[in-house]
């Protein structure tokens, strides 16, 4: 978020890929987000690693924290999907705090939030939905099929609600990418917006100083704001997955 | 931890969570702020939108029926867009024994 001697408002530069690791990340076109999804990936297992390594019986603050995280997302998976979401509870935390990681991670300067970018969203929401549709056709064979069919609709209605039920069932991926998306997108642009305003007013002489102030108040809250963003998305994203699945696993 | 729970550690569970929604201790999981909200809703309307663009080009595109199933297919994604909203807020189907299918 580096605005600094800029005359102008540049707040999607942030968002440029750019290789890391130096030439050997440049020669396999590692980028800065890969980076980032390493890091995070690499903080989920140090969670649960490092976090339950003293296996006290009365828990340290890591240790707490790691068991909390366990049991929160047990009890989604278990509640939203029924006492079949065992089974998805592997996935469904790894989403969770690989997408609460990279939220997080991206509101430090200097940082990347890989979860800005449409393709990674779009790649995690096309997961979810191959894994929802396969474990549906596992669970329920060509029945799956059903499922686009309401039921106690007349049947000159049928070949339309199915088209209906069809893209709706489709605008998963998209919503679910998008919401995700748009979210951390919009967060970022703002927080930059505000930052370039801190730098523009209070290089204007002492007339900006009370405007840079209000922006510097206002970028303070929001960084408050898109710390309250990263864990809901996620959370969202989550709990999406676990109403997908339980659709998938129930079917209605 | 939550091992304990099932059998007879239910009815407790049961009353704890009365309790605490009695206080307001739990967020209501449908709620959220009317900006969370709004912008839910319009991503289901847009996303099923989208999807249905890409559907109706994508065959015009196969078929060689370049305006008519775009123009076909517009109006339904609208209609599964209004389908996706109206499934937001329909009542929850798992809760309650209501098996209400949207």
């Amino acid at each position: 978020m580096a605005a600094e001697g800029s005359s102008s408002i540049d707040a999607l530069s942030q968002f440029k890929l750019s290789t890391a690791l130096g030439p050997i990340g440049a020669s396999v076109n590692f980028t800065q987000s890969n980076m980032m999804m390493v890091i995070a990936g690499l903080l989920t297992l140090a969670l649960l690693w490092v976090g339950m390594r003293p296996r006290a019986m009365v828990p340290g603050r890591l240790q707490a924290a790691a068991e909390l995280a366990y049991e929160f997302i047990l009890s989604m998976c278990t509640e939203t999907i029924g006492p079949e979401g065992r089974r998805f509870f592997p996935f469904v935390f790894s989403l969770f705090f690989f997408i609460l990681f990279g939220n997080l991670m991206g509101v430090f300067p200097y940082a990347f939030t890989f979860t800005s970018h449409i393709a990674v969203t779009l790649a995690l929401s096309l997961l979810v939905f191959i894994l929802v549709t396969v474990v549906a056709l596992k669970e329920h064979g060509v029945h799956f099929f059903s499922y686009f069919v309401p039921a106690g609709v007349p049947k000159v209605l049928i070949p339309l609600m199915v088209l209906i039920e069809v893209i709706s069932y489709l605008s998963r991926i998209i919503s679910l990418s998008v919401r995700l998306f748009a979210n951390m997108m919009a967060g970022h642009v703002m927080l930059e917006v505000f930052g370039a305003f801190i730098v523009m007013l209070g290089a204007a002489g002492a007339i900006g100083w009370i405007p840079a102030a209000l922006s510097l108040s206002v970028n303070t809250a929001l960084i408050g704001f898109e710390l309250l963003v990263a864990t809901l998305q996620a959370y969202v994203f989550a709990v999406l997955t676990c109403i997908y699945l339980h659709d998938a696993v129930h079917l209605h | 931890m939550s091992e304990e729970r099932g059998g007879a550690g239910d009815s407790f569970e049961d009353r704890l969570k009365a309790a605490r929604s009695r206080r307001g201790l739990d967020a209501p999981s449908s709620g959220g702020s009317p900006w969370g909200i709004g912008l839910r809703v319009g991503v289901e309307l847009v996303a099923a939108l989208v999807v249905a663009v890409a559907i109706g080009y994508g065959l015009d595109w196969i078929f060689g029926t370049r305006p008519i199933l775009t123009a076909v297919f517009v109006p339904l994604g609208g209609a599964a867009g209004v389908l996706n909203v109206y499934r937001l807020f329909a009542p929850k189907r798992g809760e309650g024994g209501g098996a209400h299918n949207g």
